[in-house]
C-alpha cells in the first residue's frame, strides 16, 4: 500500500506527515513525528496511556488512524506546557505526587485538562468516571484526583 | 529521629525528574531509537506443553527484509543438573524462559525470534518459522499438577522418589505444634485459594540493543536493576559483563516483574547478528502470555488460641504456582504467613508446584500475601468466635522487640503494635456502617531487604551537587535521595540533582527490589556526603590555616569553631567549591557497600465494603492503611506506596484472575478482560505514617512499597464476611461468585 500524505495541525503547528492507511495515531506521532510523550500501555483503546484531543475531543490514539488526523486539530501532551511554564495541571501534578512512574501521566493529563475544559468544577465522582479510562497501577488513584480537584479549584479562583 | 528541626527530611518536595515526567520528555524504554534501528519479533508457542521437534527458520531468513533470527541454539545451555544462581533466579529456568529449549511450557512461551527492517515485517518473517511440535497434555492447575498421574513437565525433577511437579519445599519450626495445639481451647483450620494475578505495570518491557563491531553491546532496557540486565544478558549471552553496558531506561512501572530480562539477550543476539542497533516492545498480549504473574495458591491454616485468644500453636501449608520452570515465592509464604505474632508453637510449609503457566516473577512482597492470606481470615473467625474485637485479638499476640518469630529471626525495635493502636483509635474504626457494608481489618508483614548499592556524590565547580545511584527510580526514590543530601550539606534541596547511573558510570548495585531502595541508597548517599562534608572543613582550615578538627560544617557553610569561632567568616559551599582547584582539587567521594540492618515492616488496613446484592459487586466505601515505615523521608511518596499497594491488595481480593481455555491458553490477555482497579472503583484511599525509627539506618528508614499489599487481600475479604456473612475462602470474590453465594437470581445480562 502507498503511504498517504498527511496535512493536520499538531499542538499549534501545521505539519505534514506520511503513514500507511493503516497505521494508528499513536505510532505515527511517536515513530513518524518522534513525538513519544504519547505512550502505548495496551494498543486496545483501555489504558488511556495513548491520550491526546482529536478536535477537541479525547481519544485514544491507538484506536485511530494517522489518516484521520487530515485537516484536524491534535493537541498532545507536548504541547501543554508553555515553555518552561507548566500547565496548572502539570504543576499540581508535581506539588502532590500524582506520580509515581509516570507513565501514564501524560494521558492522564491530557483526560484531566480535556475534563476540566467541558466541566471545570467536577465532583469527586465525575473526576473517577471522566478518569476511569485512564489505568494507574502504582498510586491507587489517591493523589491524582485530588490534584485534579485542587487544580480545578485553583483554576476556578483564578478565573 | 522526631527531630523537628529537619529542614528537608520529612518535606513534600518537588521530585527532581518531574518536570520530564510531566511533559512527556522522560525517556522509557519504548521511546528510545538509534539511527539504522530494525524491529524484533518474537514467535510464541501456540501450545501449553510441547516437545519441540525441530524448528526450521530457513524461509523466515530468506524473507526480505529480515536481517537475523534467533533460537534456543544461539543461547547460551546451562545445564539442568547443574544450578547457576544470580539473586534469587537460577540462570537453568533463565535460559530456558527467554527462549523454550526442549519444550514449550506455556502458550506464549518464545521459540524464536527476529530482527527486520520493521515491525511488521518482522512479525510476518515469525509466521514462516516451521516448528515441528509434539503436542503434550498440560496442566494449569495446582491440585491437577500434583494429582496422581499428572502430566510431567520435567522429568529432571522428583519428589519423594518420583517424578513430580513438586520443585522444592522450604519450611519452617518453632516449639512444639501438637503440644500447642493440645493446650488450645478452640482450634479452626480451613482451605483457602487465591488467583495468580499480574503485576499490571502499565509500560510492556521494551528494550532497544546495539552491538558494536567490536563486539560491545550497550543496553537500553526497562528494568528494576541495570546490573542485573548486564549480568543475565552476559551469562545469557557469553559476552563478558565488561562489554556490556546497560542503561537504565525510565521505568514505566515494574512491582517486582522487571526483575528478570525477557528480551534484552534476544535483542543482543539478534543485533550482533544483524550487525544494526534492535529495538523489541511486547505488546500487552505478550506481557499478560508471557511475562510473570504471581503465584496462584492453595493453603490450609489451622490456628489454637486460648479463650483469651491467646495463639498457642498455628499451622500452615501453602502450594504456590511456579509456572513452567521453578522458582515460586514460596520463602515469602511461610517466611511472612505468622510474622506478625509472637506465638510459642508454629510450623509453616511451602511447595514450588510447576504448571504450564508462564513462569512467575516477583510481585510486590513476593509470596507473601498468599502466606497472610489465610492466617488474617482464621484470625477473623477466631476473633468472632471468641467474642473478641479483632485489632484485639491481634493486639493480645502481636510480635513485638525481642520476640522470636517463627521464621527465625528476634525481632529488633519495631512499631507493628503501634499500627493496631492507631487502627483501634482511628476515627475510621470507630464510624458506624451503613446499610449492606461491613468492615474488615488485617495486618502484614514483609522482609525488607538491604543489600548492595553504590553512590558517587560530587560538588560542582559552581557550588551544587550531582548524586548519581545505581538504581532504577520507581517510584520517587530520586525525590528522597535529594532530600537526605541536601539536609546533611544544609543546602537548599533544588540544589541537589540525582541521577541514575548506567552500569558503566556507577559502581554495583543491585535491584531496585525487596523495599531496599532509599533504605540502602541513603546509606551510601549519607556516607559519601559526609566524606564531602570532611573535605570542605578541611578545605576552610587549610584557608584559615587552623586544625580541621576546629571547624564545623553548619547550614551549608564551614565555621570556625572553638577557640577559632568567629574569628573567620563562614565560606559557604560555593565559596568552597570555586577554590577548590587550588587547595585539593575536585570534590566528590563515591562509596561502594553491602547494606544490612534492613529491619522488617509491619502494618495494618481497615476496609469498609458494601455489597450491591443484585448485582454481587463489592464497592470499597472506605480504605485506611497503618503502616510503620520507620521514617518518611519524602511523605508523599510514602503515602504513595501505602495507597498503590492497597489498590493492588483491593484489585486481587475482588477482581483480578487469568482465565485459561481448556486447551491451556490464556483467554483473558488484556485490560478490558483482565480487570484491574480504575478511578471509579476505588474510594480515596486514607494513610496513617507510623514513625519507629529503624535503630540501624543513618535516618532510621525501614522498607516501604512492600508491606502495604501483604494484609489488604484479607482487609476485604473480611469485610465483605462482615458485610454479608459469608467468608469467601477463594479469591477473587467477584460478582458471579457473590451473587451465587446470595443465592440471589443472576443479574441480566
Amino acid at each position: 500500500m502507498a503511504k498517504q500524505h498527511i496535512t493536520t495541525t499538531i499542538n499549534g503547528e501545521p505539519t505534514e506527515f506520511l503513514c500507511e492507511p493503516n497505521e494508528t495515531m499513536l505510532d505515527v506521532l511517536r515513530n513518524e513525528l518522534n513525538m513519544t510523550g504519547s505512550k502505548e500501555g495496551c494498543g486496545s483503546g483501555d489504558c488511556g496511556a495513548c491520550s491526546i484531543t482529536l478536535d477537541g475531543r479525547l481519544v485514544c490514539s491507538c484506536l485511530m488512524l494517522g489518516v484521520e488526523a487530515a485537516g484536524a486539530e491534535i493537541e498532545t501532551i507536548e504541547g501543554m506546557a508553555d515553555g518552561e511554564t507548566l500547565h496548572p495541571l502539570q504543576q499540581k501534578f508535581l506539588e502532590m505526587a500524582a506520580l509515581q512512574c509516570g507513565i501514564c501521566t501524560p494521558g492522564m493529563l491530557i483526560a484531566a485538562k480535556s475534563l476540566l475544559e467541558e466541566n471545570p468544577d467536577p465532583t469527586e465522582t465525575e473526576v473517577r468516571y471522566w478518569l476511569a479510562g485512564n489505568l494507574c497501577r502504582c498510586t491507587g488513584y489517591d493523589k491524582i484526583i485530588r490534584a485534579v480537584m485542587d487544580t480545578a479549584a485553583e483554576m476556578r479562583g483564578a478565573a | 529521629m522526631t527531630d523537628t528541626t529537619n529542614k528537608w527530611i520529612g518535606q513534600r518536595t518537588i521530585r527532581p525528574d518531574g518536570a520530564e515526567k510531566v511533559t512527556g520528555s522522560a525517556a522509557f524504554a519504548a521511546d528510545t531509537t538509534m539511527p539504522g534501528m530494525i524491529w524484533g519479533s518474537v514467535l510464541r508457542s501456540p501450545h501449553a506443553h510441547a516437545r519441540i521437534k525441530s524448528i526450521d527458520t530457513s524461509k523466515a531468513e530468506a524473507h526480505p527484509g529480515v536481517k537475523a533470527v534467533v533460537t534456543a541454539a544461539d543461547i547460551v545451555d546451562f545445564p539442568v543438573d547443574t544450578p547457576v544462581a544470580l539473586g534469587i533466579q537460577d540462570m537453568r529456568w533463565m535460559c530456558r524462559n527467554v527462549m523454550a529449549r526442549e519444550k514449550a511450557l506455556f502458550h506464549g512461551h518464545p521459540i524464536a525470534a527476529v530482527a527486520a527492517m520493521s515491525e511488521a515485517i518482522a512479525a510476518e518473517a515469525c509466521k514462516l518459522i516451521e516448528v515441528d511440535y509434539e503436542v503434550l497434555p498440560h496442566v494449569i492447575e495446582i491440585d491437577d499438577a500434583i494429582a496422581d498421574g499428572a502430566p510431567i513437565l520435567h522429568d529432571f525433577i522428583e519428589f519423594e522418589g518420583k517424578p513430580s511437579n513438586i520443585a522444592g519445599t522450604i519450611e519452617h519450626t518453632k516449639g512444639d505444634i501438637e503440644a500447642g495445639f493440645a493446650e488450645a481451647d478452640l482450634i479452626i483450620e480451613r482451605d483457602f485459594t487465591t488467583r495468580p494475578v499480574h503485576q499490571g505495570y502499565i509500560e510492556p518491557h521494551a528494550c532497544l540493543v546495539s552491538v558494536a563491531a567490536d563486539g560491545k553491546a550497550t543496553i537500553w532496557s526497562s528494568s528494576q536493576g541495570q546490573f542485573m540486565v548486564r549480568a543475565m544478558t552476559g551469562l545469557l549471552t557469553g559476552i563478558p559483563q565488561s562489554n556490556i553496558r546497560a542503561i537504565p531506561a525510565e521505568i514505566g512501572g515494574g512491582f517486582g516483574g522487571k526483575t528478570i530480562v525477557y528480551l534484552e539477550p534476544l535483542a543482543t543476539i539478534l543485533s550482533k547478528k544483524s550487525g544494526r542497533p534492535v529495538k523489541m516492545v511486547m505488546s500487552r498480549e505478550d506481557v499478560m502470555r508471557a511475562s510473570g504473574p504471581t503465584s496462584g495458591s492453595k493453603s490450609t491454616v489451622k490456628i489454637g488460641v486460648k479463650k483469651d485468644g491467646t495463639i498457642t500453636a498455628a499451622d500452615g501449608t501453602f502450594w504456590l504456582q511456579a509456572g513452567g520452570l521453578p522458582g515460586a515465592p514460596v520463602r515469602g509464604a511461610v517466611g511472612c504467613a505468622l510474622a506478625p505474632y509472637d506465638i510459642p508453637n508454629g510450623h509453616t510449609l511451602g511447595y514450588d508446584v510447576v504448571s504450564n503457566r508462564s513462569k512467575v516473577a516477583a510481585y510486590r512482597a513476593p509470596g507473601a500475601p498468599l502466606g497472610a492470606f489465610g492466617v488474617e481470615c482464621v484470625l477473623d473467625e477466631i476473633a468472632e468466635q471468641l467474642g473478641m474485637d479483632p485489632l484485639d485479638l491481634r493486639l493480645k499476640n502481636a510480635a513485638k522487640e525481642g520476640t522470636k518469630a517463627v521464621h527465625g529471626p528476634t525481632y529488633p525495635l519495631m512499631g507493628y503494635v503501634e499500627s493496631l493502636e492507631a487502627a483501634k483509635a482511628h476515627e475510621h474504626y470507630n464510624t458506624p456502617l451503613g446499610p449492606n457494608q461491613g468492615r474488615g481489618v488485617a495486618s502484614g508483614f514483609w522482609f525488607n531487604a538491604g543489600g548492595e548499592s553504590s553512590a558517587q556524590v560530587n560538588i560542582t565547580e559552581d557550588g551544587n551537587v550531582v548524586v548519581t545511584t545505581g538504581h532504577p527510580d520507581i517510584g520517587g526514590s530520586r525525590a528522597g535521595i535529594a532530600n537526605i543530601c541536601a539536609e546533611i550539606l544544609g543546602i537548599d534541596y533544588q540544589r541537589v540533582s540525582v541521577l541514575i547511573g548506567d552500569t558503566a558510570t556507577i559502581g554495583f548495585s543491585n535491584l531496585t527490589g525487596g523495599s531496599r531502595v532509599l533504605f540502602a541508597s541513603s546509606i551510601v548517599v549519607t556516607e559519601s556526603t559526609n566524606k564531602i562534608i570532611h573535605t570542605l572543613c578541611e578545605l576552610a582550615a587549610k584557608i584559615w590555616d587552623i586544625d580541621p578538627e576546629a571547624v564545623n560544617w553548619e547550614d551549608g557553610e564551614a565555621r570556625p569553631a572553638g577557640a577559632n569561632a568567629g574569628q573567620f567568616p563562614p565560606l559557604t559551599l560555593k565559596e568552597l567549591a570555586a577554590r577548590a582547584n587550588e587547595s585539593g582539587g575536585p570534590i566528590g567521594e563515591s562509596t561502594q557497600i553491602n547494606t544490612t540492618g534492613a529491619e522488617g515492616g509491619f502494618g495494618t488496613h481497615i476496609c469498609d465494603v458494601e455489597i450491591d446484592p443484585e448485582l454481587g459487586t463489592a464497592k470499597i466505601v472506605r480504605y485506611t492503611v497503618l503502616q510503620d515505615v520507620g521514617r518518611a523521608v519524602h511523605p508523599s511518596y510514602v503515602e504513595g506506596q501505602m495507597q498503590g499497594g492497597a489498590a493492588q491488595a483491593i484489585g486481587w481480593a475482588l477482581n483480578e484472575e487469568y482465565i485459561y481455555t481448556k486447551d491451556g491458553r490464556v483467554d483473558n490477555p488484556g485490560f478490558l478482560d483482565y480487570r484491574m482497579p480504575i478511578a471509579s472503583d476505588l474510594p480515596m484511599l486514607d494513610t496513617h505514617i507510623i514513625e519507629v525509627p529503624n535503630p540501624k539506618h543513618p535516618q532510621g528508614i525501614r522498607g516501604v512499597g512492600e508491606v502495604p499489599l501483604v494484609p489488604g487481600l484479607s482487609a476485604v475479604r473480611n469485610a465483605v464476611y462482615d458485610a454479608v456473612g459469608i467468608r469467601f475462602n477463594d479469591l477473587p470474590i467477584s460478582p458471579p461468585k457473590v451473587v451465587e453465594a446470595l443465592d440471589m437470581p443472576k443479574a441480566a445480562e
